[in-house]
């Protein structure tokens, strides 16, 4: 077992939880939802549920890419990666997650040219090392990522690469949240705000959160501390009957986000219409594709996509542990017939997905860093 | 995938200034900076590095805690693994 010591200002760890005991009191049962799927895996890996009180509740939100991707989207992909001479290329994340007809690592196992790179240049850059081929990058991401895959379009198209395109998944956090606050299941308090797609966006999307659904709103970094201070200041603007959107992560991310990164995305992405989020279902608005301009990189438009809905394994409830209503334990399948090893669902597949979270630390009690020796 | 690597600038390419080499706990490859137009880092600057991008610039003392962060979440491993590109990356 790891000791928080590991970490900057042990003692200042100790006494942030006192401070959230103490602002906490007993009376009242607070809902925390923590957005972004980095703070869900660290939550469970630092144990920080041991240090906090029980009526603060956290729920994990919508923020694991690979996890709110319909499995329909998987299948279209490797679709279209079927066709003669294409390269399908994708980040690890994706390569475990199944497809109706298995994940795209076994695909490669039965014969398919399956990549894994670690950038959308790389998969760019795969297409200049194999002029005979087609590499098709599986974009997945939110706006954390979509700037980097806008930005290698703009490349592409600047050098005049035939050979390349994109299967456009990417998403965007705010429209998510919005369905999650208008869903009728789900009473939450507050948000723990994502903290590195803020870096793109900035805080001042967050607003209309604060201004027209009443709930408070910080923007967090991903330390043990930075989460326990962004509790705090939940707590006080919560016990304060206040609503702002506060930023706890100042050091990394600026109140206007990123420009270029913005002017990048807008270059190349259109909003779509509407776009299917496992768990969610359709969402307006809530995910971006590539614009007229950049047509020629849009494997949507270059090769035939089946565009057929797939409905998760029956057992599986995915669904309502994305969206916060069941735990994972609570799912029928974990730990038995889905584990990180057998994934059945995408929730398992990545480290920032909460099953899988849930199981490495939760369950197993391994690896995990224990906060509450010091605090 | 929602976890950027710290890294620091080692060189801009003279022909290339969206390109940079950084090293990352030893590790050197090839970063885009062209999404930090507006606040361009020099060498010796810490940017944190998402998908071979550099996200933003931030002190020595933020990527020292950054890294931290990602050993005890058992995230260097992979990370290290995605920063070398899974062989693609031909920068030593």
């Amino acid at each position: 077992m790891r000791f928080v010591d590991e970490f900057r200002e042990p003692e200042l760890i100790s006494k942030t939880a006192e401070e959230i005991r103490r602002l906490a009191g007993m009376e009242r049962h607070f809902r925390m939802m923590e957005v972004c799927g980095g703070h869900t895996h660290a939550i469970y890996r630092f144990g920080l549920k041991d240090i906090l009180p029980e009526n603060i509740e956290l729920i994990h939100g919508p923020g694991c890419p690979v996890c709110v991707l319909p499995m329909g989207r998987i299948d279209d992909g490797l679709a279209i990666a079927q066709a003669p001479d294409v390269i399908f290329a994708a980040f690890g994340d994706m390569m475990r997650v199944p497809g109706t007809q298995g994940s795209p690592l076994e695909h490669k196992a039965r014969g398919m040219d399956v990549r894994i790179v670690y950038s959308p240049s790389d998969a760019l850059k795969l297409a200049r090392l194999n002029p005979e081929k087609h590499v098709m990058f599986f974009a997945i991401g939110f706006e954390t990522t979509a700037p980097s895959t806008a930005l290698t379009m703009m490349r592409a198209k600047a050098e005049g690469i035939r050979n390349f395109s994109v299967f456009c998944n990417h998403v965007t956090i705010i429209p998510a949240i919005r369905a999650i606050l208008d869903s009728p299941d789900m009473r939450l308090d507050a948000f723990i705000g994502p903290g590195h797609v803020s870096t793109v966006i900035g805080c001042r999307p967050y607003e209309w959160i604060a201004a027209n659904e009443g709930k408070p709103i910080v923007v967090s970094g991903f330390e043990p501390l930075d989460m326990l201070q962004s509790i705090v200041m939940l707590l006080r603007q919560l016990n304060a009957g206040e609503v702002k959107v506060e930023n706890q992560y100042k050091r990394v991310v600026p109140w206007e986000g990123n420009r270029a990164a913005l002017k990048a995305m807008a270059e190349v992405f259109e909003l779509r219409p509407y776009f299917e989020w496992r768990g969610l279902g359709f969402i307006s608005q809530s995910a971006l594709r590539i614009n007229r301009k950049y047509a020629e990189f849009d494997a949507e438009e270059r090769f035939e996509v089946p565009g057929i809905r797939v409905t998760d394994p029956k057992a599986a409830q995915c669904g309502e542990v994305l969206k916060g209503v069941l735990k994972p334990h609570q799912c029928k399948l974990f730990g038995r017939e889905c584990t990180p090893e057998h994934p059945i669902g995408a929730l398992m597949v990545s480290s920032e997905g909460s099953c899988a979270a849930y199981h490495n630390y939760e369950h197993r009690k391994a690896a995990m860093v224990s906060l509450s020796s010091i605090a | 995938m929602c976890l950027a690597i710290p890294g620091k600038i080692v060189e801009i390419s003279s022909d290339n200034q969206d390109s940079a080499i950084v090293d990352v706990v030893g590790v050197r490859r090839r970063i885009d900076l062209g999404l930090l137009h507006e606040d361009k880092p020099l060498p010796g600057d810490w940017v944190l590095v998402h998908v071979g991008f550099a996200m933003s610039k931030i002190s020595e003392q933020d990527a020292a805690d950054q890294m931290n962060t990602l050993r005890v979440l058992g995230e260097i491993e992979g990370a290290m693994q995605e920063v070398k590109g899974y062989g693609l990356e031909d920068v030593n």
